[in-house]
């Protein structure tokens, strides 16, 4: 009987794990973005035709010169991509290196959109069919990866950049350039 | 109070019409987004790996089934990369690496899943077990 009443509060027990369980994992925010799987892993091999008239092209020996940087993955037709123009001018002011590529985008578009929002790239590759992007692992635009100067992606930031994640940005960096 | 009910009618109307959600690049779908491959064998192979990719873009939805540009650049990808002779788990295995298991469809036993395949096996031994001793008793 003693032994019985045990195994039934272990029934209960065991219920209650489970219904906890079940709670905490679905009260979880759900997550929108899938994340790059390839943080610490070396930039996959590259490389880019310029996408406007205004800056080479990049190829992924071009971020692999013993100089941090940040890869900003952008394109002209998308909203977000105009709305974070400010905060990479001011990580450009504040002496971050950025280099960008610009998905499935003419050049004529691009040209436009640098002309109206800011070019604060030193390169910029075109991607027609967004194969470096996948390369990546990158889930859309605009992104900014962290790329220290041995060509390891450090750091991932998705979607647009705001003026909290300036600084952040600016601490990865300097973190990839020690 | 009837041309109020137009204008009420018309601005129902243009709120039903399709608006573009988000604006859209204007180049050509990549190559092999929507072109068959030349073997029907390979083509074949593609398919079935397509059906079993998730978009990127539109989570819930397989690259096979998606028309948003990157399901599109996705397929290209697949497309080529088995028409290049790469086998599907290798294309598939490439992105994994990339963006994690959850870009594919088909479960894999790995260090977080295990226990989904474990846990019907033990439970599956348990009842045996109880079973045997019940049944066992009543002899």
């Amino acid at each position: 009987m003693i032994r019985l009443r045990w195994s039934l509060w272990l029934v209960v027990a065991l219920a209650l794990a489970i219904f906890v369980l079940f709670f905490v994992q679905l009260s979880r925010p759900k997550e929108e973005f899938v994340r790059s799987a390839l943080i610490g892993q070396p930039l996959p091999a590259f490389a880019l035709e310029p996408a406007a008239e205004s800056r080479p092209g990049l190829s992924s020996a071009d971020l692999a010169d013993g100089q941090p940087r940040l890869l900003n993955v952008f394109a002209s037709w998308c909203v977000p991509c105009a709305a974070e123009a400010p905060q990479l001018a001011a990580l450009e002011q504040q002496g971050a290196q950025i280099v960008a590529v610009a998905i499935r985008d003419r050049p004529e578009d691009v040209a436009a959109f640098l002309e109206a929002f800011g070019n604060p790239f030193t390169r910029i590759g075109a991607d027609p069919i967004s194969e470096v992007q996948l390369a990546l692992g990158s889930s859309g635009v605009p992104e900014t990866f962290v790329i220290d100067g041995q060509g390891i992606i450090r750091y991932q930031h998705i979607g647009d950049i705001a003026d909290r994640d300036v600084p952040v940005l600016l601490e990865q960096l300097r973190e990839a350039g020690g | 109070m009837s041309r109020f009910l137009a204008a009420a009618a018309a601005l129902l109307f243009a709120a039903m019409a399709p608006v573009p959600a988000t604006a859209q690049d204007r180049l050509p779908p990549a190559p092999y987004a929507d072109r068959q491959l030349a073997d029907p064998g390979q083509e074949a192979e593609a398919r079935a790996l397509m059906e079993q990719l998730r978009c990127i873009t539109c989570q819930s939805q397989s690259i096979a089934d998606s028309n948003a540009p990157m399901a599109g650049d996705m397929r290209h990808q697949v497309r080529s990369r088995i028409a290049a002779g790469e086998s599907p788990e290798s294309v598939r295995a490439w992105l994994v690496e990339r963006y994690g298991d959850y870009v594919s469809y088909e479960p894999r036993i790995g260090t977080a899943t295990w226990p989904l395949f474990a846990v019907p096996a033990v439970l599956l031994v348990i009842v045996l077990l109880i079973l045997r001793r019940r049944l066992g008793a009543r002899r």
